[in-house]
């Protein structure tokens, strides 16, 4: 039984959502690292593991979808909600460009009272420093579009216009409308998702994809999360990677323990045998630290993600590594990788000798 | 015998099939199979050899111990390179509990249902050969039913020099105060060059050997170590498991083998890097392989993080300590683990990695088995 899943992934075969349960529950741990392995070589046959130099703005803690998972927002109520002042984003923009970076990773909660022309306004500005501008997760975009009246569509458009580069593949949590009524019923539902990132492609940008795992998700919620995944991938070719990111449930209010790392492994491994489409799945040292992180690499991941120069919304739960650049690329070297810096579309950017 | 079609041809490609035959077939392996799956980047398939010896000797079983720490002093003279534990007499910093404090810290505990006191300490010159004595005295008088793994084969050989006596008379004259077993310590790299370099004062590595055989012929059971991610070679780490194989088979004392990862912050080593993650993994990985003779290997939480300790038992190791509240040793340099995980942490850790986990005491003697 398993052992003819197993094949079919050696014949480059493509498997099935019951194929995929099957062999998360029946294949051994180092099976699965193996099968992932070959599926990873195949996609990226050198043994390069690519990093991003970038920085996580996030433009307000304001948010009006109150997700029992997050640590991070405030309501709008709140004496402690802020909106990034341009100043202070422009701030933090030259001190990226100064370490190297090369994108802005631009998200907030959903701010009840910004309208779309500040959006714009911000996307103008943060473009003025000729950087490549990462942001807004679909559900920021369903928000958008939901308070100024427009499409998604027309609301994208504004927003390339504007400058925005890429959307990153935020806010999908698990893309399985039973799970996120309990866990997210105010944001935008898995086929408003799905329907920003098919319209983003669409329009010519290309996205990345998260899964968030490890709360009150089945087993067979998150495989149905991929398969919507690898369905839209097949249409449009649009999405960049995948990011599994284990759900760190410090100062949320979700009771549950965290997936462990074993678990998280052997998820990143069924991504990538699963997610046949996908050129690029992502490391979490965010949440994993650096020594999982190495570990994932032998279990389907070919990318480190980023430097994360600031990272608020994981560290709100309580979880906090931090990595330079120098520190990201040693423990690549160290599991017997080459590092090498890319850019949002997995290019490769100009190397300095390092 | 195909096992796993997938693994044996990764195997094949990275031309360790001869390894993978003699695993299969329970042959020894040799120095230079030991050098050669240290090297190879297939991690995988190592985890899978590793991993067939680790359930062969011990299934699902993955042990851990209710157990107490107590560092009596960080008094030491001999000041090792990689430690930032010791300090010098009189130093700020430096602390010696009396007897009397050392009781307390079992009195306090007594409610709880610990297995093993455990107890290491730096080489005190002044502290006399009854202090030692008496502990292990005092200890059984206020908790008479704990085992006390105590005193690492340096501490040994220190004390029995303090009290005037042979090793054998010292070891005989401590069981008799109370000491169960000697746990694996100061045994870092055997290599004379690294002993040399790091830790010139401290018990020759020929000398540790033979205090733990002389101990296992006395009824007392022990553990080994290696300090690995310094300044060591790959060669030096293979010599060192070789020469604890061939005492084993001598002397079949040692219970455990403990891989322990550098932790360089506050050490004379503070340029050296932390260890790899995938580093952490080989070190479980070959010792399990290479030992054929030992039963158990730990992956010693406090050191390597919850995490990677979980992943280390599906890379060889069984058994993961224990709660441990109180570690100085790690945490002086810069250890950043807790300073306890529960008994239903450490449970949930093993059963989510698939294993059975397992209380045990401190010879490995089956306490409970967690069923879920």
């Amino acid at each position: 039984m398993v052992e003819q899943i197993i094949e079919k992934v050696c014949l480059g075969q493509r498997i099935d959502e019951q194929e995929a349960v099957d062999l998360y529950r029946r294949a051994g741990f180092h099976e699965l690292g193996q099968l992932a392995s070959l599926k990873r070589f195949k996609e990226n046959p050198e043994p390069v593991v690519t990093y991003v130099i970038d920085r996580n703005i996030n433009y307000t803690n304001v948010c009006i979808s109150g997700c029992k998972f997050c640590a991070y927002y405030c309501a709008p109520e709140s004496e402690e909600g802020f909106v990034l002042s341009f100043e202070e984003l422009g701030r933090k923009i030259k001190e990226t460009k100064a370490l190297g970076g090369t994108q802005i990773l631009l998200q907030g909660g959903l701010h009840p009272g910004l309208s779309l022309d500040f959006y714009e306004d911000m996307l103008r500005f943060i473009k003025s420093f000729d950087i490549h501008c990462h942001g807004f997760s679909p559900p920021e975009i369903v928000h958008f579009a939901k308070l100024s009246g427009l499409s998604v569509k027309e609301v994208l458009k504004r927003l390339i216009s504007a400058g925005l580069d890429s959307i990153p593949g935020g806010g999908a949590e698990i893309l399985v409308d039973n799970v996120r009524k309990q866990i997210a019923p105010r944001k935008a539902n898995s086929a408003e998702w799905l329907n920003v990132m098919e319209t983003a492609h669409k329009l010519g940008l290309r996205t990345t994809a998260t899964m968030m795992f490890g709360h009150l998700e089945s087993l067979e919620d998150r495989i149905q999360h991929l398969s919507k995944l690898r369905h839209l991938q097949d249409k449009t070719g649009g999405f960049t990677a995948f990011i599994p990111w284990p759900f760190q449930p410090g100062n949320t209010a979700i009771n549950c323990r965290p997936a462990t790392a074993h678990e998280y492994l052997k998820m990143l491994a069924i991504s990538r045998i699963f997610l046949d489409n996908f050129q690029n799945i992502q490391a979490s040292w965010v949440t994993q630290g650096y020594k999982v992180a190495q570990m994932a690499l032998f279990f389907g991941a070919n990318d480190f993600g980023s430097t994360m120069i600031e990272e608020n919304v994981v560290a709100a739960a309580g979880v906090s590594h931090r990595l330079s650049e120098e520190e990201i690329r040693r423990h690549i070297r160290e599991a017997g990788f080459h590092p090498r810096q890319r850019l949002m579309d997995y290019s490769l950017a100009m190397q300095t000798s390092v | 015998m195909a096992e796993s079609l997938i693994i044996e041809e990764s195997i094949k490609r990275e031309g360790l099939s001869d390894i993978y035959e003699k695993v299969m077939k329970g042959e020894r392996l040799s120095k230079d199979d030991g050098i050669r799956l240290y090297e190879t980047s297939d991690l995988c398939s190592l985890g899978f050899l590793a991993n067939k010896v680790r359930e062969k000797k011990n299934g699902q079983y993955t042990y851990y111990i209710y157990n107490q720490h107590i560092n009596y002093s960080n008094v030491c003279t001999n000041l090792c390179k990689f430690c930032a534990f010791g300090k010098e007499k009189g130093k700020p910093g430096a602390y010696c509990m009396t007897i009397e404090e050392i009781v307390a810290k079992i009195e306090e505990r007594l409610d709880e249902p610990i297995r093993e006191v455990h107890i290491v300490g730096g080489i005190h010159p002044e502290l006399p050969y009854s202090y030692y004595i008496d502990m292990l005295k005092e200890i059984k008088r206020v908790r008479p039913d704990i085992h006390i793994q105590a005193f690492t084969c340096v501490e040994i050989a220190h004390i029995a020099k303090m009290g005037g006596k042979s090793i054998e008379e010292a070891l005989l004259e401590l069981k008799e105060a109370g000491l169960g077993s000697i746990p694996g310590g100061g045994a870092e790299v055997f290599s004379p060059r690294i002993r040399q370099r790091l830790c010139p004062e401290k018990l020759p590595g020929d000398h540790w050997l033979e205090v733990a055989k002389t101990a296992h012929r006395l009824g007392l059971k022990s553990n080994a170590t290696m300090l690995y991610g310094h300044i060591e070679t790959i060669e030096e780490r293979v010599e060192h498991m070789m020469a604890l194989r061939e005492a084993q088979d001598e002397t079949n004392g040692f219970m455990c083998f403990i891989p322990l990862a550098f932790h360089p912050k506050n050490t004379a080593l503070e340029d050296v890097a932390p260890t790899s993650g995938v580093d952490d993994i080989k070190n479980i990985a070959v010792s399990r392989l290479l030992l054929d003779n030992f039963p158990h290997i730990k992956a010693y939480w406090v050191m390597l993080g919850p995490k990677v300790a979980q992943l280390a038992l599906s890379f060889g190791a069984d058994d993961m300590d224990g709660t441990v509240l109180e570690e100085k040793i790690t945490h002086m340099a810069g250890g950043e683990t807790s300073q306890a995980l529960s008994n239903r942490e450490i449970e949930y850790l093993i059963t989510s990695a698939g294993r059975v986990p397992v209380e045990r005491d401190t010879l490995y003697n089956v306490v409970k088995v967690v069923s879920h």
